[in-house]
This record gives C-alpha cells, sequence and structure tokens, in this order.
C-alpha cells in the first residue's frame, strides 16, 4: 500500500489532464451553446472557426516571435490572441452577414440553416488548409513546466512524478477567466441580458424593443471569442493540426448536449463530464492499481478500459445514455 | 423527363467526353467510375433527407461498413489465425450481445426506480468484463500468427458480389441502433449521432487488425465475378485478336475493358436503385413520407408512426449507401481504413445531393455526375489554374506556397459551390415535381 505514490500518479495521468482537457471542451462547447440559444441552429462550422483563430494567432505569434517579443515563462500566443480573436470575429461577422442572415430574415428551417454550416465549414477548412497547409504545427513557448517533475521527484522523495505544464495552467486559468467574464456579461451587462431575453423568448423580447440585429452580432463576437480562445488552448496544450479540429465537433456537441443545449453553465459542466469520462476510460490504470493492491495481488495487464484510439467512443456513448434517458440534458436546456 | 434535363445531362456527359478526348479515357472512365458509386450513395442520402427531411452525416461510416463486408465475404480466410482465437473472438461477440440484450430486457421488465438502474448497470459493466476477458487473450493470439501478412481471421473466400447486398445489410443494421436512439427527438441529434457512429466505425476498423488488419492495410482482395485481371486478358487468344482486329493497344484496351464492364456493372446497380426508390417515391408509401416532411405534426394527426417511418426510411437509405461502400471496396480490390475521410465520404456526397434538387432521384443523379466530375477534375487543373494566376509573382516561397496548396482549392470551391446553390437555387438543378 502507498497511498500517497497512488494519489500523485492519480493527479499526473488522470486529473490534471482531464482538467486540462475539460476546459477546452467546455470553451467550445459554451460557443456551440451560445450560437444554439440565440440563433437556433447546431453550428457544424464551430470546430473549424476554432481552428481559424488558432491560426491567426499562430501566424501573429510566429510573427512576434520573429520580432523577438516574448511574454516571458508565459507562451507568446497569449499575447497573439486579441488579434486572433479581433481576426476570427470580423470573419465570422463577414460570415454571418453574406450567408446567414439570409436565412435568418427567411425564417428557414434550422436544418437548412445547419447544412449551410456544413458549407461554411468546407470554406473554412479550405481556407485553413490553403494558408497554414494541413501539416502540425508547434508554436508553443515559454516555460515547459510549471511544477518540473524532477524537481517534484527531488523535492518531496516520491516515487511518482508530478508534472504540471505551462500549457495545463494557462489553460485552466484562462477558462476559469473566460467565463466568469461570459456570466458576468450575461447576467450584468444590457447587451448581455438582452441577449438571454432573446434567447428566451424571442417575440417577447423584439416586443420590447431589443435590435435583434445587435444581439446576433454580439453572440457572433463572443462566440468568435471563445472559439479563437479554445481552438489556442487546446492547440497549445496538444498541438495544432487542422484535421483535429473537426474531431473535436463531436466530444464538444457531445459536451453541449450533456449539459443541455443553449444552457452555458450546462455546457462547462458537460465539458467536464465528458473530458474526465475519457480520460478515466482511457487511461492505463496499471500504476496507481499497483500502488494500492498488496504486492502478490499486482496486475500484469495495463487495467485499460478502451484503448485511447476509441476515445470518441466515450463521448458517443455518453450522448447516446443522455439521449436515451434524460433528451433534455443533465441541466435542463432548450430540447424539444 | 423534359428536354431541360436532358440537356443538362447531356452537358454532364460531354464533361466526360472532354476529359476523354483532352486527357485520356482511362482517367474519364475512373472518374465516371467513382462518380457512379458516388451517387447510388447520393441516392441513399436523397431518400434520407429528400423524402423524409432526416439530416444524417453518418455517410462515411455507412460506406465503410460496405467495404468491411467485402473483407468479411470475399477475402482469402486464415485458417491458421482462426484456430488460434476466432471462436474465442466470436464467443466474446455473442457474449457481448448477449449481455446488452439482458440489459435492454431488465430494463423493460423491471419496475422503475433505482433498484432497476443499478441491476442494469450491473449486468452492463459486468458483461463488459467477462466480454474483455474472453475477447482480449483471443485477439492476442489471432493478431500473433503470420502478422507481416495477415494477422486476420479474413473471410469466407466467395466471390466479392455476394459482399454487394451484405455491405447493405450491415449498413442496415447499424443504421436501425442508431436510428432507435436518435430519432424522434430533436433532427440535429441526428446529425450529431450519425457524425459520431462513422467516426467511431473507422476507428474500429483502423484499430482492430484480427478483422481486416486495420491500417496495416488489407489488399488482394478478388475481383467481383464478371470481371477479368488485365494480365489474364492480355494473355487469352481471343481478346489480342480483337484488339489487333482494331488496331489497338493490348494494354490500354485491357484497362479500358475492365473499366467499361466496371461501369456496366455500377450503372446496372445505379438503375436498379433508381428504379426502386422511383417506385417507392410514387406509391402511397412515398406520398406519405413527403407528407411526414413537409408536416411532421399533421401527418402524426392523421394517424401515420412518424418515427417508424422515419426509422424505416433511415435504414433504407443507409442500406444503398453500404451497397455503394462495398462495391467502392471490391472495385479497389484492397480496404485502406486510411483513406475514410469524412469530406470526401459524407460532406461531398450532402453537395451532390443539394446540387442536384433534394427529393428528386433524377437530380441526385445529375448532381452526382457533375459534382464527382468536379472533385476529382479540381484536383488535376487547381494547380494549373493557380500557376496561371500566380505567373505574375515573383518566384519564392509565396508562389510556392500557393501553387502547392492549390489542391486544397477544391474543399473551398466545394464550399462556395454548397452555398451558392442553398442561397440562389436551394431546389437544385432539378427540382422536385
Amino acid at each position: 500500500m502507498d497511498t500517497l505514490n497512488a494519489l500523485v500518479a492519480f493527479l499526473n495521468f488522470v486529473f490534471i489532464p482531464g482538467l486540462s482537457y475539460g476546459a477546452q471542451l467546455a470553451l467550445g462547447a459554451l460557443g456551440v451553446t451560445l450560437i444554439y440559444g440565440i440563433l437556433r441552429f447546431s453550428n457544424f462550422a464551430h470546430g473549424d472557426t476554432m481552428a481559424f483563430g488558432a491560426m491567426i494567432t499562430i501566424l501573429v505569434t510566429w510573427w512576434f516571435q520573429s520580432l523577438g517579443v516574448s511574454f516571458g515563462p508565459l507562451p507568446t500566443a497569449l499575447l497573439a490572441l486579441p488579434f486572433g480573436i479581433a481576426a476570427t470575429a470580423a470573419f465570422v461577422l463577414l460570415i454571418d452577414r453574406v450567408v446567414y442572415r439570409f436565412y435568418r430574415r427567411q425564417k428557414a428551417s434550422s436544418t437548412i440553416v445547419v447544412i449551410v454550416s456544413l458549407g461554411v465549414m468546407f470554406v473554412m477548412n479550405g481556407i485553413i488548409r490553403f494558408v497554414i497547409g494541413v501539416d502540425e504545427q508547434n508554436f508553443s513557448d515559454g516555460a515547459r513546466f510549471v511544477l518540473n517533475p524532477q524537481e517534484f521527484k527531488t523535492a518531496t522523495g516520491l516515487a511518482e512524478p508530478l508534472a504540471i505544464k505551462t500549457t495545463q495552467l494557462v489553460t485552466v486559468v484562462t477558462a476559469i477567466m473566460v467565463v466568469a467574464a461570459l456570466f458576468w456579461f450575461l447576467q450584468k451587462t444590457r447587451t448581455g441580458k438582452s441577449m438571454r431575453a432573446f434567447s428566451d423568448n424571442e417575440d417577447l423580447a423584439l416586443l420590447s424593443g431589443i435590435n435583434p440585429d445587435r444581439v446576433v452580432a454580439v453572440t457572433w463576437i463572443l462566440a468568435a471569442g471563445i472559439a479563437t480562445i479554445a481552438g489556442t488552448l487546446y492547440g497549445l496544450d496538444k498541438s495544432f493540426k487542422p484535421f483535429t479540429y473537426f474531431q473535436l465537433l463531436l466530444p464538444i456537441f457531445a459536451a453541449a448536449i450533456v449539459g443541455g443545449l443553449g444552457n452555458p453553465l450546462g455546457a462547462i459542466a458537460g465539458g467536464f463530464v465528458i473530458a474526465f469520462s475519457e480520460v478515466m476510460v482511457t487511461n492505463a490504470w496499471k500504476k496507481i492499481v499497483t500502488y494500492l493492491v498488496p504486492e502478490s495481488m499486482a496486475p500484469d495487464t495495463l487495467v485499460q478500459l478502451l484503448s485511447t484510439d476509441y476515445k470518441f467512443a466515450v463521448s458517443f456513448t455518453i450522448l447516446i445514455i443522455v439521449l436515451l434517458f434524460m433528451p433534455t440534458g443533465l441541466f435542463r436546456g432548450k430540447a424539444l | 423527363m423534359n428536354a431541360r434535363n436532358l440537356i443538362l445531362f447531356g452537358l454532364v456527359a460531354c464533361l466526360y467526353m472532354a476529359t476523354g478526348f483532352m486527357q485520356s479515357w482511362n482517367l474519364s472512365l475512373s472518374i465516371l467510375n467513382a462518380a457512379l458509386l458516388a451517387t447510388i450513395a447520393a441516392l441513399g442520402v436523397n431518400m434520407q433527407w429528400g423524402y423524409a427531411g432526416l439530416f444524417s452525416v453518418g455517410t462515411m461510416g455507412f460506406t465503410a461498413l460496405g467495404g468491411l463486408a467485402v473483407v468479411l465475404i470475399s477475402a482469402r480466410p486464415n485458417t491458421e489465425n482462426w484456430q488460434a482465437g476466432g471462436f474465442g473472438i466470436l464467443l466474446a461477440l455473442v457474449l457481448g450481445a448477449l449481455s446488452v440484450a439482458a440489459a435492454v430486457f431488465a430494463w423493460r421488465a423491471l419496475a422503475k426506480g433505482r433498484t432497476r438502474a443499478l441491476i442494469v448497470a450491473a449486468i452492463l459493466i459486468g458483461g463488459f468484463f467477462l466480454f474483455r476477458a474472453v475477447f482480449d487473450p483471443s485477439v492476442t493470439a489471432v493478431e500473433a500468427v503470420n502478422p507481416q501478412f495477415a494477422g486476420n481471421l479474413g473471410g469466407l473466400g466467395l466471390t466479392s458480389l455476394a459482399a454487394w447486398p451484405v455491405g447493405g445489410l450491415l449498413a442496415a443494421a447499424c443504421a436501425w441502433a442508431i436510428g432507435k436512439t436518435a430519432l424522434g427527438l430533436r433532427s440535429d441529434y441526428l446529425a450529431i449521432a450519425t457524425l459520431g457512429i462513422a467516426e467511431i466505425i473507422v476507428s474500429v476498423i483502423k484499430n482492430e487488425d484480427w478483422l481486416a488488419r486495420g491500417v496495416k492495410n488489407l489488399i488482394d482482395l478478388p475481383r467481383p465475378w464478371p470481371v477479368p485481371y488485365e494480365v489474364d486478358l492480355q494473355k487469352q487468344a481471343g481478346f489480342l485478336d480483337f484488339v489487333a482486329s482494331w488496331g489497338w493497344d493490348p494494354v490500354g484496351a485491357s484497362t479500358i475493358g475492365v473499366k467499361l464492364l466496371y461501369a456496366g456493372m455500377f450503372g446496372l446497380v445505379l438503375a436498379l436503385v433508381i428504379w426502386a426508390f422511383e417506385r417507392a417515391l410514387n406509391s402511397p408509401w412515398g406520398r406519405m413520407m413527403r407528407a411526414i416532411r413537409d408536416n411532421e405534426v399533421s401527418a402524426a394527426a392523421m394517424g401515420k408512426d412518424v418515427t417508424g417511418r422515419h426509422l424505416q426510411v433511415f435504414i433504407l437509405g443507409s442500406a444503398a449507401i453500404g451497397i455503394a461502400g462495398a462495391m467502392m471496396t471490391s472495385m479497389d480490390g484492397q480496404l485502406t481504413p486510411g483513406t475514410y475521410n469524412p469530406l470526401r465520404f459524407t460532406f461531398l456526397v450532402w453537395v451532390m445531393v443539394i446540387v442536384g434538387g433534394s427529393g428528386n432521384n433524377w437530380g441526385t443523379v445529375l448532381g452526382g455526375l457533375l459534382i464527382g466530375w468536379l472533385w476529382l477534375v479540381v484536383e488535376n487543373i487547381g494547380p494549373n489554374i493557380m500557376g496561371f494566376i500566380t505567373a505574375g509573382l515573383p518566384e519564392g516561397a509565396i508562389r510556392a506556397h500557393l501553387v502547392g496548396s492549390a489542391e486544397h482549392m477544391r474543399l473551398l470551391s466545394m464550399g462556395v459551390i454548397l452555398l451558392v446553390v442553398m442561397r440562389f437555387s436551394p431546389r437544385g438543378l432539378i427540382p422536385e415535381k
């Protein structure tokens, strides 16, 4: 029995990765849920919006790096983030003007708008591949660790290392700041309140003089901002590869639906539910179990429920369970 | 079919002819074969979307299931691998299915409450561990035998023609399971669920080496029954005499002959599918489907089982996609899971349906042949066009980058085409009557 080492291994391999991945998914799902709540369609282009924002941020980061600008121990990408957000917001506003506005005025059915968002996804994906290519890009810099595994081992004398990467800390802190700012905005400001009113009852909101164009524009800007932040954080933490952002659509949508589509609080909860389930199911528990059980009972297999290749199956299974048993999600969303 | 539609089909035929005359007939026929297969899949999507208004984006998964059927039916059986653990794997799969069935049964039979939830969860978790306990050692044993060339169970060794309907059946079974859970809820849920199942099917095929060798690819699948191999054809006296009498080159003539034969077979299947789908569309069933699509509430009020009909149409459409997937793999003669890409196998098919005219089978055929041609031709001429556009730029990194990434232009162009058609001609080239 070695509870302390088991706990450290749990933190290192399950809790910390799950926390930062959950924060990324929560931000992604927040964007999806915002669009759903106000514009009332599932935006299939959201994964590529994240990739687009991350791409602009990467390009600006490279430019900064070539100028010799740096952010000390923090990644330079954080300095480039405002530029990425501005460019992405401008881009989605342009797309809304050229593409979505027409369908909104027509009051087209949500399925039609979803198909249109597929077209937008194609266009964005094409632009991304055209500009930055399909390969993996590395743009992370600054200090690698906040908590160095080697130093942790020598300081505590434990056999298990505990590492906290700078990107993981940055991810969690940024996500908390973004979520706090978003909730403050939605609850306290006049525009935020009008957005909630619009989402709750569109006709009543229009009747009380809320300007729908303004609400829609603010929604797009917020969604683009959150998407850029989510995309950049994901890229910093894992790596930037355009196709992985398309594949993130499934866990992001699963998170939004699990939490209840249209419900921002639910999106955050859903993000962490999906992320922790994914990490726990695909983690190899051998090390942790070995510390906890007597030596004679130590497992000789990996004690892994599913191989990491099937991580999508986890979000899918959770999605199916939610669809079967509580289609409106954990927190009551706008379903049905 | 009126004159306008005939002209449209004629124009598309001209595109293929032009490719044949200006580039090569070999290329033109390859594009045609790929487009015919995509068209069959597009007819399946049209049935789901055009007839019933179901939004499913799992086309890639059903295509891949069709491809898997070809392996299961027509690949060489690997006897040694079977003996190593084939029956263990089968037993594990049966056990897994039984525990799911037991869980469903328990859910239905027991009274609602916490006890039921606990019992069902216990059955599922116990079943999973039982499944893994039997499955894992058998898989290790199977994959250990001859891993360089086999390492999988192999198929039944039958003709790959038999795999076509089996591909349809596999896709239909999968569609049933998805439809049962996701239909009857809001329409976007079906889209997300099918998006997920498509990714999962492809990752199963990629990772389960015992099944179809995973990313090591399974090559040397036999050709479907009447299609000969080019090398055999080139040895046949009758064929050589025939070619000589026309003054053709035997090598070129044999490849073109094989491609023509495939085109004929695919055309035949396409014709059968169109005939069946048109019959369905113009029957009371088809009218009911359109009534449900146009107004679910009033159709339900007239006593129509909306969810049941949706399930039916979803299964039928998916079966057509599975058949197309099986035909594709049997033409390629290999299963390469790495090539299944949602942009090409799902969203391109959607572009075909929308551009052609959703709800109209002939429109879908036109869209399939047109977009299928564009997709493969833009790949070829894209770099040339970009080279022409950038001719004024100085030589250097930027110009090289632009020309090099021109192949990605086709995603952009497909997206723009989809958006333009949705905006200005939402009923497509040949609108529904």
